[in-house]
């Protein structure tokens, strides 16, 4: 079966700076792909550009097998949803649902009944008239998402959907979009710049960078095994580098502390301490100065050191580090 | 399009007619208006009332503004409708209340009638933006240590000079450009190069000088258009706004003299004369009647007249509702260019707001009598002119709105799969609608009340009401001032109703007036 989306070295420009190079990207039905990087990496654009916004400079966008380029974005039928909610300010809840289904010449009748049942799905039952200044931070996003679901496209694209909302509320809707695209069947593309979102929904996640898709790959073999360089640091990979120019990473779990200082390969002083619920996160600095973050789980009483009393700011401490958590990136 | 025939061919018209011969170019006539002392005496005295004018209301506007939009109290809205109402208010029907008020003609007359005509421009665009002025900024200043006056002098004051410089731009270019207060307030040896250019063709039919005259004028406001448009770009600075809403009641003693005092002031300068108007429009030397006003439903014999005042009425209204029509159409169109492609449209297209209307009347006159453009018999002549004139007021009054309409609520839109017009017509019309009627009631009311360009392209058969009241006006008698006054009651009750229409559909706008 053809892709739902599938990008082919798309290139954006804007003027003469170079929004996307050569992207390239596929989604299938049902999939959840999440697009992660810094702000100003060109997340956007990539949207944009997949709705019809932006003109391509170079490359090809297909779906189903079907060349994009002269289909304009009203006839695209793909759903999207912004951050902070841009709900139409002239109609209310119900009105702004059905909007995609009338632009699509539904009748009147049957337009109501599935934009009631949208707004049953994102849980906003009993809203259909409220104006849309009534509403709080979290049920516009809600009614944003109905209002893009309901005409069900097969491609729903989110643009950090939850990114004006607090955590509870973010993790809860995260959630809910995950489990709504699934049933409707529709392959979805989300752009964000929280970690913590990308890996709690994506099936893959793609890191990009400057414009650049830099890896696609599920989470866990992302987490495990960073492409380059920058997407290591990016996930807060330790980044050493060394005198011979290549780049060694090293993941911050993967590093452990003694408290004799001759135990270790090298030995380092401690420099900053903060508890994080699950694990300590330590800073250290090693003697040729570079310096290390250090995640030491927290889950059960620790084997080798009592961190409390052994390992506070200042001490000097042994660093272990695994060397399966360690990739060496050559320039 | 549209702009370009009428408004473009008429001033080109004129520069043609000013600068050259049948040898070339030609910038004899520019000189010679230079060169003479006359007219330079002119040339000053325009620029100085222009200046004067522009100060004295900001400086008592700004305390206006503070007090409507920044103070609470009970009757607000209904003093904010009242202090616009002179705005809006036709040059002649100004002079008439002066006029009623006693007010010799003079240079005094001159300011106050400005000041009283221009107040609202000040406390609306100051106001407007103060309104949205984020308050925390103030208390930081004053936890910091500044006293009041300085929080006012350091902090206030600098975020508010985009609109002082606006409201000052508009301001000045309304008197630069002013014409029947100069006319009836001014007096003998009072004239700017409005009168001039209005005295020249019309009295003297020396067409050369007056294109010199009005090549001046256009240079003179092209020039402060440009300075201004750059001032207010360069103070654009990102101000903390927020919604409007949480302004204090009014409490102290302090609070309460600077509201009762500025109340007083705006009662004294905007109340008084239009209150002397009414009362004296109905007082007849046997005390109180409808004397002057039974006599515009009649044509006297010795009238200087060709039809009834009513038949003016008539004519007016039909003149406005068809340049309102004209206005919204363009000046519509014209808004959303300026939104879509943000260039150096804005400017060129204000142009038309500090044009004079003699020079457009003067323009319109001299451009469409000669084949292809023979309508000078057409009484359609006479609402393009007023639509010409309007359109820069209905344009400021959308573009506002337009440009604040998120851009992604039209992407949303294309992506829910409407095209380009079903957007404009889903999403761009309807939020917009409300600027569209704020736009057609200034339209409304700039015909109702337009005299510059009447003046020159009315027909003697075929009079407004403002060109009626300025014929009562010219003439000595009981009779005929106490009709004029009549009739200018008429013409002003006329137009504060169609403010009050703009008023109800007004939504808190940023910025324009």
């Amino acid at each position: 079966m053809k892709p739902v989306l599938d990008l082919q070295e798309v290139s954006v420009r804007f003027g003469d700076s170079v929004a996307l190079d050569r992207v390239s990207l596929a989604l299938a039905a049902n999939e959840t792909v999440v697009v992660l990087g810094p702000s100003g990496s060109g997340k956007s654009t990539l949207l944009r550009a997949i709705a019809g916004l932006e003109p391509l400079a170079h490359g090809r966008i297909e779906s189903d097998g079907i060349d994009l380029a002269p289909v304009p974005t009203h006839r695209r039928g793909f759903g999207l949803m912004f951050q902070s909610a841009t709900l139409f300010p002239h109609r209310d809840v119900l009105g702004n649902v059905m909007f995609g289904l009338v632009m699509q010449n539904v009748r009147r009748a049957e337009a109501e009944t599935r934009a009631r049942a949208a707004l049953k799905i994102v849980g906003l039952a009993g809203f259909e008239t409220r104006a849309v200044a009534e509403l709080s931070g979290g049920e516009a996003q809600r009614v944003a998402l109905a209002r893009a679901i309901a005409p069900e496209p097969k491609l729903l694209m989110l643009d950090e959907p939850f990114g004006a909302l607090d955590r509870p509320r973010r993790d809860e809707l995260s959630n809910e979009v995950r489990t709504i695209s699934n049933r409707l069947g529709a392959a979805t593309l989300l752009v964000t710049h929280d970690h913590a979102e990308a890996f709690a929904i994506g099936d893959r996640i793609a890191i990009i960078n400057a414009g650049k898709i830099e890896q696609v790959a599920p989470p866990v073999e992302l987490w495990r095994q960073p492409a380059t360089a920058f997407v290591a640091s990016f996930l807060g990979w330790n980044i050493i580098s060394s005198n011979t120019g290549s780049t060694i990473a090293v993941r911050p779990d993967a590093i452990r502390l003694t408290p004799n200082p001759n135990h270790g390969r090298e030995s380092a002083t401690v420099i900053a301490r903060t508890f994080r619920r699950n694990h300590w996160q330590m800073r250290v600095e090693t003697e040729d100065h570079q310096f290390l973050n250090v995640e030491i789980a927290n889950t059960e009483a620790p084997t080798n050191l009592n961190l409390e009393s052994e390992i506070a700011s200042g001490s000097v401490v042994g660093v272990i580090i695994d060397p399966a958590a360690t990739i060496c990136f050559t320039p | 399009m549209f702009l370009g025939v009428l408004f473009v061919l008429p001033v080109a018209n004129i520069l043609g007619r000013g600068l050259t011969t049948d040898a070339g170019l030609d910038l004899n006539p520019v000189v010679a208006v230079l060169e003479s002392d006359s007219l330079r005496r002119i040339i000053g005295f325009t620029f100085l009332q222009a200046a004067l004018s522009t100060l004295l209301t900001v400086v008592v506007g700004i305390p206006g503004a503070y007090v409507l939009y920044r103070y609470r109290f009970a009757g607000r809205s209904l003093v904010r409708a009242l202090a616009t109402v002179p705005f809006v208010l036709p040059t002649l029907v100004v002079a008439a209340a002066f006029l009623a008020l006693g007010v010799p003609p003079s240079f005094t007359a001159i300011l106050l009638a400005h000041i009283f005509f221009n107040y609202a421009v000040v406390v609306r665009t100051v106001g407007g933006l103060w309104a949205h002025l984020d308050p925390k900024t103030e208390t930081a200043a004053q936890v910091l240590g500044a006293s009041k006056i300085k929080t006012f002098i350091h902090v206030t004051l600098p975020a508010l000079r985009p609109a002082i410089w606006a409201a000052s731009a508009v301001c000045f270019l309304f008197t630069f450009t002013s014409f029947g207060i100069i006319l009836f307030l001014g007096g003998p040896g009072r004239a700017t190069l409005e009168t001039e250019i209005y005295r020249q063709t019309a009295q003297l039919l020396d067409f050369k000088t007056a294109a010199g005259l009005s090549v001046v004028q256009l240079v003179a406001v092209v020039v402060v258009l440009i300075i201004t448009n750059r001032l207010i770009a360069h103070q654009r600075v990102a101000l903390g706004l927020q919604s409007a809403a949480a302004v204090p009641q009014v409490r102290s003693a302090g609070q309460r003299t600077m509201l009762g005092g500025n109340l007083l002031f705006m009662a004294l300068l905007l109340g008084l004369p239009m209150a002397t108007l009414i009362v004296n429009s109905f007082s007849i030397p046997s005390g109180f009647g409808l004397t002057y006003y039974r006599a515009l439903g009649t044509l006297r014999a010795d009238s200087v007249l060709f039809v009834t005042p009513v038949a003016a009425i008539k004519n007016s209204l039909v003149i406005a509702v068809i340049a309102a029509a004209i206005s919204l159409v363009v000046g519509g169109l014209a808004a959303h260019a300026i939104v879509r492609h943000r260039s150096g449209l804005a400017t060129a297209l204000s142009l038309p707001l500090g044009v004079s209307a003699v020079t457009v009347g003067f323009g319109f006159l001299i451009t469409f009598d000669t084949p292809p453009f023979d309508f000078r018999s057409s009484w359609l002549l006479l609402p393009f002119a007023h639509a010409l004139i309007a359109i820069p007021f209905v344009i400021r009054a959308i573009v506002p709105i337009l440009s604040s309409i998120d851009p992604r609520l039209r992407d949303l839109a294309a992506v829910l799969g409407a095209n380009p017009r079903r957007v404009w017509r889903e999403i761009d019309l309807p939020i917009s609608a409300r600027a569209y009627t704020v736009g057609a009631g200034f339209a409304l009311a700039i015909s109702l009340g337009e005299f510059g360009a009447t003046a020159f392209l009315a027909r003697p058969d075929h009079p407004t009401l403002p060109i009626v009241i300025a014929r009562l006006l010219g003439q000595p008698g009981a009779l005929n001032f106490g009709s004029a006054l009549a009739a200018s009651s008429i013409l002003m009750a006329l137009v504060v109703l169609v403010v009050m229409g703009i008023e109800r559909a007004r939504i808190g706008s940023i910025g324009t007036f």
